[in-house]
Protein backbone atom coordinates (compact mmCIF):
# COMPACT_ATOMS: atom_id res chain seq x y z
CA UNK A 1 0.00 0.00 0.00
CA UNK A 2 1.31 3.42 -0.92
CA UNK A 3 1.73 6.10 1.68
CA UNK A 4 1.27 9.68 0.59
CA UNK A 5 3.83 12.40 1.16
CA UNK A 6 3.34 15.77 2.82
CA UNK A 7 2.62 17.33 -0.58
CA UNK A 8 0.27 14.51 -1.31
CA UNK A 9 -2.61 14.34 1.20
CA UNK A 10 -4.13 10.92 1.62
CA UNK A 11 -7.58 12.49 1.72
CA UNK A 12 -8.55 15.57 -0.28
CA UNK A 13 -11.99 17.08 0.12
CA UNK A 14 -12.62 19.98 -2.20
CA UNK A 15 -15.82 22.01 -2.27
CA UNK A 16 -18.07 19.06 -1.51
CA UNK A 17 -21.83 19.55 -1.44
CA UNK A 18 -24.57 16.98 -0.78
CA UNK A 19 -28.30 17.66 -0.91
CA UNK A 20 -31.08 15.35 0.31
CA UNK A 21 -34.41 16.51 -1.12
CA UNK A 22 -34.51 20.12 0.17
CA UNK A 23 -31.93 19.63 2.94
CA UNK A 24 -28.40 20.84 2.25
CA UNK A 25 -26.51 18.14 4.17
CA UNK A 26 -23.08 19.43 3.13
CA UNK A 27 -22.15 22.75 1.56
CA UNK A 28 -18.79 23.64 0.07
CA UNK A 29 -16.74 21.56 2.53
CA UNK A 30 -12.99 21.52 1.88
CA UNK A 31 -10.07 20.14 3.86
CA UNK A 32 -7.18 17.73 3.49
CA UNK A 33 -5.76 15.06 5.76
CA UNK A 34 -2.03 14.31 5.55
CA UNK A 35 -0.38 10.97 6.28
CA UNK A 36 0.31 10.58 9.99
CA UNK A 37 -2.12 13.33 10.91
CA UNK A 38 -4.96 12.92 13.40
CA UNK A 39 -7.93 15.12 12.61
CA UNK A 40 -11.14 15.28 14.63
CA UNK A 41 -14.31 16.23 12.81
CA UNK A 42 -16.69 17.81 15.29
CA UNK A 43 -20.36 18.59 14.97
CA UNK A 44 -23.77 18.15 16.52
CA UNK A 45 -25.98 15.26 15.49
CA UNK A 46 -27.09 16.05 11.97
CA UNK A 47 -24.18 18.41 11.26
CA UNK A 48 -23.14 16.24 8.30
CA UNK A 49 -20.31 14.15 9.77
CA UNK A 50 -21.71 10.77 8.81
CA UNK A 51 -22.78 12.09 5.41
CA UNK A 52 -19.21 13.21 4.76
CA UNK A 53 -17.91 9.79 5.81
CA UNK A 54 -20.33 8.10 3.44
CA UNK A 55 -18.98 10.30 0.65
CA UNK A 56 -15.38 9.38 1.49
CA UNK A 57 -16.36 5.68 1.45
CA UNK A 58 -18.05 6.08 -1.92
CA UNK A 59 -21.52 5.18 -0.59
CA UNK A 60 -22.83 8.63 -1.54
CA UNK A 61 -21.91 10.67 -4.61
CA UNK A 62 -21.55 14.38 -3.82
CA UNK A 63 -23.61 16.67 -6.02
CA UNK A 64 -20.78 19.21 -6.04
CA UNK A 65 -17.04 19.17 -5.47
CA UNK A 66 -14.49 16.41 -5.52
CA UNK A 67 -13.02 13.89 -3.09
CA UNK A 68 -9.91 11.83 -3.63
CA UNK A 69 -8.71 9.01 -1.39
CA UNK A 70 -5.05 8.09 -2.00
CA UNK A 71 -5.36 9.87 -5.34
CA UNK A 72 -8.38 7.89 -6.50
CA UNK A 73 -12.13 8.31 -6.55
CA UNK A 74 -13.96 7.18 -3.37
CA UNK A 75 -15.34 3.67 -3.70
CA UNK A 76 -12.77 2.68 -6.34
CA UNK A 77 -10.84 -0.51 -5.66
CA UNK A 78 -7.65 1.37 -4.80
CA UNK A 79 -9.49 3.82 -2.53
CA UNK A 80 -11.19 0.97 -0.66
CA UNK A 81 -7.83 -0.76 -0.22
CA UNK A 82 -6.42 2.41 1.33
CA UNK A 83 -9.22 3.27 3.72
CA UNK A 84 -10.60 1.44 6.75
CA UNK A 85 -13.90 2.28 8.34
CA UNK A 86 -15.29 1.97 11.84
CA UNK A 87 -18.96 2.98 11.90
CA UNK A 88 -20.72 4.46 14.88
CA UNK A 89 -22.37 1.59 16.81
CA UNK A 90 -20.36 -1.04 14.97
CA UNK A 91 -22.21 -4.34 14.54
CA UNK A 92 -21.18 -7.82 13.44
CA UNK A 93 -23.17 -10.99 12.80
CA UNK A 94 -23.99 -12.16 16.34
CA UNK A 95 -23.47 -15.83 15.62
CA UNK A 96 -19.81 -15.45 14.58
CA UNK A 97 -16.79 -15.42 16.89
CA UNK A 98 -14.19 -12.65 17.06
CA UNK A 99 -11.64 -14.87 15.32
CA UNK A 100 -14.08 -15.66 12.52
CA UNK A 101 -14.88 -11.97 12.03
CA UNK A 102 -11.20 -10.97 11.78
CA UNK A 103 -10.47 -13.90 9.44
CA UNK A 104 -13.43 -12.91 7.26
CA UNK A 105 -12.46 -9.25 6.98
CA UNK A 106 -8.82 -10.14 6.37
CA UNK A 107 -9.92 -12.20 3.37
CA UNK A 108 -12.17 -9.40 2.12
CA UNK A 109 -9.16 -7.05 2.35
CA UNK A 110 -6.82 -9.55 0.66
CA UNK A 111 -4.70 -9.91 3.81
CA UNK A 112 -3.40 -13.22 5.15
CA UNK A 113 -5.62 -13.97 8.19
CA UNK A 114 -2.53 -15.12 10.13
CA UNK A 115 -1.19 -11.56 9.92
CA UNK A 116 -4.52 -10.08 11.03
CA UNK A 117 -5.33 -12.28 14.03
CA UNK A 118 -2.67 -10.76 16.36
CA UNK A 119 -4.75 -7.56 16.18
CA UNK A 120 -7.14 -9.24 18.62
CA UNK A 121 -4.32 -9.19 21.20
CA UNK A 122 -3.59 -5.54 20.40
CA UNK A 123 -7.16 -4.50 21.25
CA UNK A 124 -7.28 -6.77 24.30
CA UNK A 125 -9.63 -9.43 22.94
CA UNK A 126 -7.30 -12.42 22.84
CA UNK A 127 -9.33 -14.16 25.57
CA UNK A 128 -12.67 -13.43 23.88
CA UNK A 129 -11.62 -14.45 20.35
CA UNK A 130 -13.44 -17.77 20.49
CA UNK A 131 -16.63 -16.35 21.92
CA UNK A 132 -19.57 -15.28 19.81
CA UNK A 133 -19.95 -11.57 19.14
CA UNK A 134 -23.54 -11.79 20.40
CA UNK A 135 -22.11 -12.26 23.90
CA UNK A 136 -19.74 -9.25 23.64
CA UNK A 137 -20.30 -6.04 25.57
CA UNK A 138 -20.59 -2.79 23.64
CA UNK A 139 -17.00 -1.91 24.48
CA UNK A 140 -15.77 -5.29 23.24
CA UNK A 141 -17.66 -4.87 19.97
CA UNK A 142 -16.04 -1.47 19.55
CA UNK A 143 -12.59 -3.01 20.18
CA UNK A 144 -13.32 -5.72 17.63
CA UNK A 145 -14.39 -2.96 15.23
CA UNK A 146 -11.06 -1.23 15.75
CA UNK A 147 -9.15 -4.48 15.18
CA UNK A 148 -11.10 -4.92 11.96
CA UNK A 149 -10.24 -1.38 10.88
CA UNK A 150 -6.53 -1.95 11.49
CA UNK A 151 -6.31 -5.04 9.23
CA UNK A 152 -3.75 -4.54 6.47
CA UNK A 153 -2.28 -1.27 7.80
CA UNK A 154 -4.65 1.13 6.02
CA UNK A 155 -3.41 4.57 4.89
CA UNK A 156 -6.54 6.29 6.17
CA UNK A 157 -8.64 5.34 9.20
CA UNK A 158 -12.17 6.66 9.17
CA UNK A 159 -13.65 6.40 12.67
CA UNK A 160 -17.24 7.55 13.23
CA UNK A 161 -17.68 8.53 16.90
CA UNK A 162 -15.32 5.73 17.88
CA UNK A 163 -15.22 6.30 21.62
CA UNK A 164 -18.89 6.97 22.33
CA UNK A 165 -20.01 4.36 24.83
CA UNK A 166 -16.49 3.43 25.93
CA UNK A 167 -15.49 3.70 29.59
CA UNK A 168 -12.59 6.08 30.41
CA UNK A 169 -10.00 3.30 30.62
CA UNK A 170 -11.02 1.78 27.29
CA UNK A 171 -11.07 5.25 25.79
CA UNK A 172 -7.49 5.91 26.85
CA UNK A 173 -6.35 2.53 25.46
CA UNK A 174 -8.22 3.31 22.27
CA UNK A 175 -6.33 6.57 21.76
CA UNK A 176 -3.02 4.88 22.57
CA UNK A 177 -3.60 2.52 19.66
CA UNK A 178 -4.65 5.41 17.41
CA UNK A 179 -1.45 7.28 18.35
CA UNK A 180 0.63 4.27 17.46
CA UNK A 181 -0.88 3.76 14.01
CA UNK A 182 -0.60 7.49 13.28
CA UNK A 183 3.08 7.37 14.23
CA UNK A 184 3.47 4.56 11.70
CA UNK A 185 2.14 6.93 9.03
CA UNK A 186 -1.61 6.32 8.87
CA UNK A 187 -3.91 9.32 8.64
CA UNK A 188 -6.78 9.28 11.12
CA UNK A 189 -10.07 11.10 10.61
CA UNK A 190 -12.41 10.63 13.55
CA UNK A 191 -15.70 12.27 14.33
CA UNK A 192 -17.03 13.30 17.70
CA UNK A 193 -19.72 15.54 19.09
CA UNK A 194 -17.64 16.92 21.95
CA UNK A 195 -14.35 18.76 21.86
CA UNK A 196 -13.57 17.64 25.40
CA UNK A 197 -13.52 14.03 24.21
CA UNK A 198 -10.81 14.50 21.61
CA UNK A 199 -8.69 17.12 23.41
CA UNK A 200 -5.09 16.03 23.67
CA UNK A 201 -5.62 13.13 21.27
CA UNK A 202 -5.67 14.84 17.87
CA UNK A 203 -3.44 17.26 15.97
CA UNK A 204 -6.19 19.27 14.39
CA UNK A 205 -9.91 19.80 14.62
CA UNK A 206 -12.46 20.71 11.99
CA UNK A 207 -15.95 21.81 13.02
CA UNK A 208 -18.99 21.11 10.89
CA UNK A 209 -22.18 23.01 11.58
CA UNK A 210 -25.33 22.54 9.50
CA UNK A 211 -23.28 21.06 6.69
CA UNK A 212 -20.69 23.82 6.58
CA UNK A 213 -17.09 23.76 7.72
CA UNK A 214 -16.89 26.59 10.25
CA UNK A 215 -13.43 26.00 11.73
CA UNK A 216 -10.26 24.12 10.83
CA UNK A 217 -7.03 24.27 12.80
CA UNK A 218 -5.35 23.21 16.02
CA UNK A 219 -7.19 23.77 19.28
CA UNK A 220 -4.84 26.51 20.54
CA UNK A 221 -5.09 28.55 17.34
CA UNK A 222 -8.86 28.19 17.26
CA UNK A 223 -9.14 29.24 20.89
CA UNK A 224 -7.04 32.36 20.22
CA UNK A 225 -8.90 33.22 17.05
CA UNK A 226 -12.22 32.94 18.84
CA UNK A 227 -11.10 35.71 21.28
CA UNK A 228 -13.49 34.42 23.90
CA UNK A 229 -13.58 36.49 27.10
CA UNK A 230 -11.74 35.27 30.17
CA UNK A 231 -13.75 35.18 33.36
CA UNK A 232 -12.16 36.49 36.56
CA UNK A 233 -14.03 35.89 39.78
CA UNK A 234 -12.95 37.95 42.76
CA UNK A 235 -13.88 37.04 46.29
CA UNK A 236 -13.91 40.29 48.26
CA UNK A 237 -12.98 40.68 51.90
CA UNK A 238 -15.80 41.55 54.34
CA UNK A 239 -17.66 44.65 53.17
CA UNK A 240 -15.41 45.35 50.18
CA UNK A 241 -17.56 43.85 47.43
CA UNK A 242 -19.39 47.09 46.62
CA UNK A 243 -16.16 49.05 46.36
CA UNK A 244 -14.62 46.49 44.01
CA UNK A 245 -17.74 46.34 41.92
CA UNK A 246 -17.84 50.14 41.62
CA UNK A 247 -14.19 50.26 40.56
CA UNK A 248 -14.01 47.34 38.12
CA UNK A 249 -17.64 46.87 37.01
CA UNK A 250 -18.73 43.30 36.47
CA UNK A 251 -21.52 41.36 38.10
CA UNK A 252 -22.15 40.91 41.82
CA UNK A 253 -22.77 37.31 42.82
CA UNK A 254 -23.17 35.51 46.14
CA UNK A 255 -22.94 38.73 48.16
CA UNK A 256 -19.18 38.66 48.47
CA UNK A 257 -18.04 37.91 44.92
CA UNK A 258 -17.70 39.92 41.74
CA UNK A 259 -17.36 38.38 38.31
CA UNK A 260 -15.43 40.22 35.62
CA UNK A 261 -14.80 39.28 32.05
CA UNK A 262 -12.07 40.56 29.78
CA UNK A 263 -10.49 40.06 26.38
CA UNK A 264 -7.58 37.58 26.38
CA UNK A 265 -5.14 40.43 25.59
CA UNK A 266 -6.33 42.54 28.55
CA UNK A 267 -5.88 39.79 31.12
CA UNK A 268 -2.43 40.74 32.49
CA UNK A 269 -3.38 44.38 32.72
CA UNK A 270 -6.57 43.64 34.62
CA UNK A 271 -4.88 41.22 37.01
CA UNK A 272 -2.14 43.74 37.82
CA UNK A 273 -4.75 46.42 38.53
CA UNK A 274 -6.55 43.95 40.78
CA UNK A 275 -3.43 43.12 42.76
CA UNK A 276 -3.03 46.82 43.52
CA UNK A 277 -6.26 46.48 45.56
CA UNK A 278 -4.74 43.52 47.43
CA UNK A 279 -6.19 44.60 50.77
CA UNK A 280 -9.80 44.41 49.50
CA UNK A 281 -9.47 40.97 47.90
CA UNK A 282 -9.62 37.58 49.54
CA UNK A 283 -9.11 35.38 46.48
CA UNK A 284 -9.00 35.46 42.66
CA UNK A 285 -10.12 32.72 40.26
CA UNK A 286 -9.25 32.93 36.56
CA UNK A 287 -11.33 30.75 34.22
CA UNK A 288 -10.13 30.40 30.65
CA UNK A 289 -12.80 29.63 28.08
CA UNK A 290 -13.49 25.90 28.16
CA UNK A 291 -13.27 23.65 25.14
CA UNK A 292 -17.04 23.47 25.12
CA UNK A 293 -17.18 27.28 25.02
CA UNK A 294 -14.85 27.32 22.01
CA UNK A 295 -16.83 24.63 20.26
CA UNK A 296 -20.11 26.41 21.01
CA UNK A 297 -18.64 29.68 19.74
CA UNK A 298 -17.84 28.26 16.30
CA UNK A 299 -21.04 26.28 16.02
CA UNK A 300 -23.23 29.20 17.05
CA UNK A 301 -21.40 31.66 14.86
CA UNK A 302 -22.37 29.59 11.86
CA UNK A 303 -25.98 29.40 12.98
CA UNK A 304 -26.19 33.16 13.46
CA UNK A 305 -24.68 33.56 10.00
CA UNK A 306 -27.53 31.42 8.71
CA UNK A 307 -30.15 33.67 10.26
CA UNK A 308 -28.59 36.86 8.93
CA UNK B 1 -6.60 -12.54 -3.27
CA UNK B 2 -8.75 -13.13 -6.31
CA UNK B 3 -12.38 -12.04 -6.46
CA UNK B 4 -13.29 -15.72 -6.35
CA UNK B 5 -11.49 -16.23 -3.02
CA UNK B 6 -13.47 -13.33 -1.57
CA UNK B 7 -16.68 -14.77 -3.01
CA UNK B 8 -15.93 -18.07 -1.28
CA UNK B 9 -15.18 -16.25 2.00
CA UNK B 10 -18.61 -14.60 1.81
CA UNK B 11 -20.28 -17.92 0.94
CA UNK B 12 -18.61 -19.69 3.85
CA UNK B 13 -19.65 -16.99 6.34
CA UNK B 14 -23.22 -16.99 5.01
CA UNK B 15 -23.35 -20.77 5.33
CA UNK B 16 -21.96 -20.67 8.86
CA UNK B 17 -24.48 -18.05 9.98
CA UNK B 18 -27.35 -20.09 8.49
CA UNK B 19 -25.99 -23.17 10.23
CA UNK B 20 -25.81 -21.46 13.63
CA UNK B 21 -29.21 -19.86 13.18
CA UNK B 22 -30.53 -23.46 12.88
CA UNK B 23 -31.77 -22.90 9.31
CA UNK B 24 -29.89 -25.94 8.01
CA UNK B 25 -31.23 -28.32 10.65
CA UNK B 26 -34.75 -26.87 10.29
CA UNK B 27 -34.78 -27.14 6.49
CA UNK B 28 -33.32 -30.65 6.53
CA UNK B 29 -35.70 -31.80 9.24
CA UNK B 30 -38.85 -30.49 7.57
CA UNK B 31 -37.89 -31.84 4.16
CA UNK B 32 -36.90 -35.26 5.52
CA UNK B 33 -40.17 -35.52 7.39
CA UNK B 34 -42.23 -34.73 4.30
CA UNK B 35 -40.14 -37.01 2.04
CA UNK B 36 -40.59 -39.94 4.39
CA UNK B 37 -44.31 -39.32 4.75
CA UNK B 38 -44.89 -39.01 0.99
CA UNK B 39 -42.66 -41.96 0.12
CA UNK B 40 -44.47 -44.37 2.42
CA UNK B 41 -47.98 -43.04 1.82
CA UNK B 42 -47.32 -43.49 -1.92
CA UNK B 43 -46.61 -47.17 -1.34
CA UNK B 44 -50.38 -47.79 -1.60
CA UNK B 45 -50.04 -47.32 -5.37
CA UNK B 46 -47.61 -50.22 -5.74
CA UNK B 47 -50.24 -52.40 -7.42
CA UNK B 48 -49.96 -49.93 -10.38
CA UNK B 49 -46.69 -51.73 -11.13
CA UNK B 50 -44.64 -48.58 -10.67
CA UNK B 51 -41.60 -48.80 -8.38
CA UNK B 52 -41.75 -47.34 -4.88
CA UNK B 53 -39.24 -44.59 -5.74
CA UNK B 54 -41.05 -43.68 -8.96
CA UNK B 55 -44.24 -43.14 -6.97
CA UNK B 56 -42.30 -41.20 -4.36
CA UNK B 57 -40.74 -38.99 -7.05
CA UNK B 58 -44.20 -38.15 -8.38
CA UNK B 59 -45.52 -37.16 -4.96
CA UNK B 60 -42.35 -35.30 -4.05
CA UNK B 61 -42.37 -33.33 -7.32
CA UNK B 62 -45.78 -32.00 -6.35
CA UNK B 63 -44.85 -31.17 -2.78
CA UNK B 64 -41.42 -29.68 -3.54
CA UNK B 65 -43.08 -26.97 -5.60
CA UNK B 66 -44.40 -25.50 -2.34
CA UNK B 67 -41.73 -26.46 0.15
CA UNK B 68 -38.47 -25.66 -1.66
CA UNK B 69 -39.47 -22.10 -2.69
CA UNK B 70 -40.76 -21.45 0.83
CA UNK B 71 -37.50 -22.54 2.50
CA UNK B 72 -35.41 -20.73 -0.14
CA UNK B 73 -37.28 -17.45 0.44
CA UNK B 74 -37.14 -17.86 4.22
CA UNK B 75 -33.36 -18.20 4.30
CA UNK B 76 -32.71 -15.41 1.77
CA UNK B 77 -35.11 -12.54 2.46
CA UNK B 78 -33.00 -11.28 5.39
CA UNK B 79 -29.58 -11.70 3.76
CA UNK B 80 -29.10 -8.09 2.60
CA UNK B 81 -31.91 -6.01 4.16
CA UNK B 82 -31.26 -7.57 7.58
CA UNK B 83 -27.55 -6.77 7.41
CA UNK B 84 -28.25 -3.20 6.34
CA UNK B 85 -30.75 -2.85 9.20
CA UNK B 86 -28.40 -4.31 11.81
CA UNK B 87 -25.55 -2.16 10.54
CA UNK B 88 -23.23 -4.98 9.52
CA UNK B 89 -23.38 -4.21 5.78
CA UNK B 90 -21.59 -0.84 5.76
CA UNK B 91 -18.38 -2.45 7.01
CA UNK B 92 -18.44 -5.11 4.31
CA UNK B 93 -19.17 -2.64 1.52
CA UNK B 94 -16.28 -0.45 2.71
CA UNK B 95 -13.83 -3.30 2.01
CA UNK B 96 -12.47 -3.93 -1.48
CA UNK B 97 -14.96 -6.66 -2.44
CA UNK B 98 -17.04 -6.14 -5.56
CA UNK B 99 -20.76 -5.99 -4.94
CA UNK B 100 -21.33 -8.66 -7.55
CA UNK B 101 -19.02 -11.05 -5.68
CA UNK B 102 -20.81 -10.21 -2.43
CA UNK B 103 -24.22 -11.02 -3.93
CA UNK B 104 -23.00 -14.19 -5.63
CA UNK B 105 -21.14 -15.33 -2.49
CA UNK B 106 -24.19 -14.92 -0.29
CA UNK B 107 -26.37 -16.75 -2.83
CA UNK B 108 -23.84 -19.57 -3.04
CA UNK B 109 -23.75 -19.99 0.76
CA UNK B 110 -27.54 -20.19 0.95
CA UNK B 111 -27.80 -22.55 -2.03
CA UNK B 112 -25.32 -24.82 -0.21
CA UNK B 113 -27.76 -24.93 2.73
CA UNK B 114 -30.53 -26.01 0.37
CA UNK B 115 -28.28 -28.54 -1.35
CA UNK B 116 -27.54 -30.26 1.94
CA UNK B 117 -31.19 -30.20 3.02
CA UNK B 118 -32.40 -31.64 -0.30
CA UNK B 119 -29.65 -34.26 -0.54
CA UNK B 120 -30.06 -35.40 3.06
CA UNK B 121 -33.86 -35.64 2.95
CA UNK B 122 -33.94 -37.54 -0.37
CA UNK B 123 -31.14 -39.87 0.70
CA UNK B 124 -32.83 -40.73 3.98
CA UNK B 125 -36.31 -41.30 2.51
CA UNK B 126 -35.01 -43.27 -0.50
CA UNK B 127 -32.77 -45.44 1.62
CA UNK B 128 -35.69 -46.19 3.93
CA UNK B 129 -37.91 -47.09 0.95
CA UNK B 130 -35.29 -49.35 -0.65
CA UNK B 131 -34.76 -51.04 2.70
CA UNK B 132 -38.50 -51.65 3.11
CA UNK B 133 -39.57 -52.49 -0.48
CA UNK B 134 -36.39 -53.34 -2.40
CA UNK B 135 -34.45 -51.66 -5.18
CA UNK B 136 -36.07 -49.55 -7.92
CA UNK B 137 -33.41 -48.40 -10.40
CA UNK B 138 -35.54 -46.24 -12.69
CA UNK B 139 -37.16 -44.71 -9.62
CA UNK B 140 -33.72 -43.91 -8.21
CA UNK B 141 -32.87 -42.03 -11.40
CA UNK B 142 -36.11 -40.08 -11.01
CA UNK B 143 -35.16 -39.18 -7.43
CA UNK B 144 -31.70 -37.96 -8.50
CA UNK B 145 -33.29 -35.88 -11.26
CA UNK B 146 -35.76 -34.53 -8.72
CA UNK B 147 -32.98 -33.57 -6.35
CA UNK B 148 -30.91 -31.76 -8.97
CA UNK B 149 -33.82 -29.85 -10.47
CA UNK B 150 -35.13 -29.17 -6.96
CA UNK B 151 -31.80 -27.50 -6.20
CA UNK B 152 -32.17 -25.43 -9.37
CA UNK B 153 -35.68 -24.45 -8.26
CA UNK B 154 -34.28 -23.55 -4.84
CA UNK B 155 -31.50 -21.49 -6.42
CA UNK B 156 -34.10 -19.56 -8.43
CA UNK B 157 -36.00 -18.66 -5.26
CA UNK B 158 -32.82 -17.86 -3.32
CA UNK B 159 -31.97 -15.41 -6.11
CA UNK B 160 -35.51 -13.99 -6.03
CA UNK B 161 -35.37 -13.73 -2.23
CA UNK B 162 -32.05 -11.88 -2.41
CA UNK B 163 -33.39 -9.57 -5.10
CA UNK B 164 -36.29 -8.73 -2.76
CA UNK B 165 -33.84 -8.31 0.12
CA UNK B 166 -31.60 -5.89 -1.81
CA UNK B 167 -34.57 -3.80 -2.90
CA UNK B 168 -36.19 -3.60 0.57
CA UNK B 169 -35.23 -0.89 3.05
CA UNK B 170 -36.30 -3.09 5.98
CA UNK B 171 -36.05 -6.81 6.67
CA UNK B 172 -39.70 -6.89 7.78
CA UNK B 173 -40.80 -5.48 4.47
CA UNK B 174 -38.63 -8.00 2.63
CA UNK B 175 -40.33 -10.80 4.60
CA UNK B 176 -43.80 -9.54 3.64
CA UNK B 177 -42.88 -9.26 -0.04
CA UNK B 178 -41.26 -12.73 0.02
CA UNK B 179 -44.41 -14.34 1.44
CA UNK B 180 -46.47 -12.51 -1.18
CA UNK B 181 -44.21 -13.77 -3.96
CA UNK B 182 -44.46 -17.31 -2.60
CA UNK B 183 -48.28 -17.17 -2.53
CA UNK B 184 -48.48 -15.84 -6.08
CA UNK B 185 -45.86 -18.19 -7.52
CA UNK B 186 -47.08 -21.42 -5.94
CA UNK B 187 -50.82 -20.95 -5.45
CA UNK B 188 -52.46 -17.94 -7.07
CA UNK B 189 -50.71 -18.24 -10.44
CA UNK B 190 -51.97 -21.80 -10.95
CA UNK B 191 -55.45 -20.86 -9.76
CA UNK B 192 -55.53 -18.04 -12.29
CA UNK B 193 -54.46 -20.40 -15.06
CA UNK B 194 -57.18 -22.89 -14.09
CA UNK B 195 -59.75 -20.11 -14.06
CA UNK B 196 -58.53 -19.11 -17.51
CA UNK B 197 -59.01 -22.63 -18.84
CA UNK B 198 -62.50 -22.91 -17.35
CA UNK B 199 -63.57 -19.57 -18.82
CA UNK B 200 -61.95 -20.20 -22.18
CA UNK B 201 -63.55 -23.60 -22.93
CA UNK B 202 -60.89 -25.03 -25.27
CA UNK B 203 -60.27 -21.67 -27.00
CA UNK B 204 -57.06 -19.88 -28.02
CA UNK B 205 -55.90 -19.50 -24.44
CA UNK B 206 -56.04 -23.18 -23.64
CA UNK B 207 -54.54 -24.37 -26.90
CA UNK B 208 -51.92 -21.76 -27.75
CA UNK B 209 -51.03 -19.74 -24.66
CA UNK B 210 -51.54 -22.02 -21.68
CA UNK B 211 -48.47 -24.28 -22.21
CA UNK B 212 -46.20 -21.23 -22.31
CA UNK B 213 -47.81 -19.60 -19.30
CA UNK B 214 -47.49 -22.74 -17.23
CA UNK B 215 -43.84 -23.27 -18.20
CA UNK B 216 -43.04 -19.66 -17.38
CA UNK B 217 -43.75 -20.32 -13.70
CA UNK B 218 -40.60 -21.77 -12.11
CA UNK B 219 -42.52 -24.14 -9.82
CA UNK B 220 -44.70 -25.47 -12.62
CA UNK B 221 -41.68 -25.80 -14.89
CA UNK B 222 -39.94 -27.90 -12.26
CA UNK B 223 -42.99 -30.14 -11.81
CA UNK B 224 -43.61 -30.54 -15.55
CA UNK B 225 -40.01 -31.54 -16.20
CA UNK B 226 -40.00 -34.14 -13.44
CA UNK B 227 -43.40 -35.64 -14.21
CA UNK B 228 -42.57 -35.84 -17.92
CA UNK B 229 -39.49 -37.81 -16.92
CA UNK B 230 -41.68 -40.41 -15.21
CA UNK B 231 -43.28 -41.31 -18.61
CA UNK B 232 -46.76 -42.12 -17.35
CA UNK B 233 -45.36 -44.57 -14.84
CA UNK B 234 -47.14 -42.75 -12.06
CA UNK B 235 -50.65 -41.38 -11.85
CA UNK B 236 -50.85 -37.62 -12.37
CA UNK B 237 -53.75 -35.27 -12.22
CA UNK B 238 -54.85 -31.65 -12.58
CA UNK B 239 -52.48 -29.18 -14.14
CA UNK B 240 -49.79 -31.84 -14.24
CA UNK B 241 -51.65 -33.67 -16.97
CA UNK B 242 -50.40 -30.91 -19.21
CA UNK B 243 -46.92 -32.33 -18.93
CA UNK B 244 -47.84 -34.96 -21.45
CA UNK B 245 -49.51 -32.62 -23.93
CA UNK B 246 -46.95 -29.83 -24.20
CA UNK B 247 -46.32 -28.62 -27.76
CA UNK B 248 -42.57 -28.57 -26.97
CA UNK B 249 -40.07 -30.78 -25.17
CA UNK B 250 -40.24 -30.70 -21.37
CA UNK B 251 -36.51 -29.93 -21.41
CA UNK B 252 -37.46 -26.36 -22.28
CA UNK B 253 -38.94 -26.15 -18.80
CA UNK B 254 -35.37 -26.40 -17.52
CA UNK B 255 -34.32 -23.58 -19.83
CA UNK B 256 -37.08 -21.52 -18.24
CA UNK B 257 -35.72 -22.25 -14.76
CA UNK B 258 -32.21 -21.18 -15.77
CA UNK B 259 -33.61 -18.03 -17.33
CA UNK B 260 -35.30 -17.19 -14.01
CA UNK B 261 -32.06 -17.75 -12.12
CA UNK B 262 -30.06 -15.49 -14.43
CA UNK B 263 -32.77 -12.80 -14.48
CA UNK B 264 -33.17 -12.73 -10.69
CA UNK B 265 -29.40 -12.58 -10.10
CA UNK B 266 -29.06 -9.82 -12.71
CA UNK B 267 -31.86 -7.80 -11.09
CA UNK B 268 -30.23 -8.29 -7.68
CA UNK B 269 -26.87 -7.16 -9.06
CA UNK B 270 -28.46 -4.07 -10.62
CA UNK B 271 -30.01 -3.19 -7.26
CA UNK B 272 -26.99 -3.92 -5.04
CA UNK B 273 -24.80 -1.58 -7.10
CA UNK B 274 -27.06 1.26 -6.03
CA UNK B 275 -27.35 0.16 -2.40
CA UNK B 276 -26.39 2.83 0.16
CA UNK B 277 -25.87 1.25 3.59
Amino acid sequence: MTAGTAQNPILKIDGVGVTFADLKALQDVSFNVEPGEKLALLGHNGAGKSTLFKCVLGFLKPAAGRITVAGDAPGSDHARRSVSYLPEQVAFPRMLTGIEIITYFAKLKSVDPREALPLLDLVGLSQAGRRRVGDYSKGMRQRLGLAQALIGKPDLLLLDEPTSGLDPVSRREFYEIIDRVAQEGAAVLLSSHALTEVEGHVDRIAILSKGRLVADGNIKALAEAARLPITIRIKAREGQADALSDRFGGTRINGRSVELSCEPGAKIDLVSRLTQRREEIDDIDIALPSLDDIYRFYSNRAEKGDAA
Amino acid sequence: MSPFTKLLAVASIEFRVALRNRWLILATGVMTLFSLALTFSGAGGLELKAGILTLAAASLATLSVYLIPLIALLISYDSIAGEVERGTMALVLATPISRGALLAGKALGLIAVLAIAIAASLTISSAAAIFAYGMDMSGLAAIVRLGLTGLLLGAVFVAIGMMISVASPRAGQAAAVAIGVWLVATVLYDLALLAGILADKEGVFTKALFPYFVTANPGDAFRIFNLAGLENAAPVSGLDGIANTLPFSATYALVGLFAWLVAALAAGYFQIRRLTP
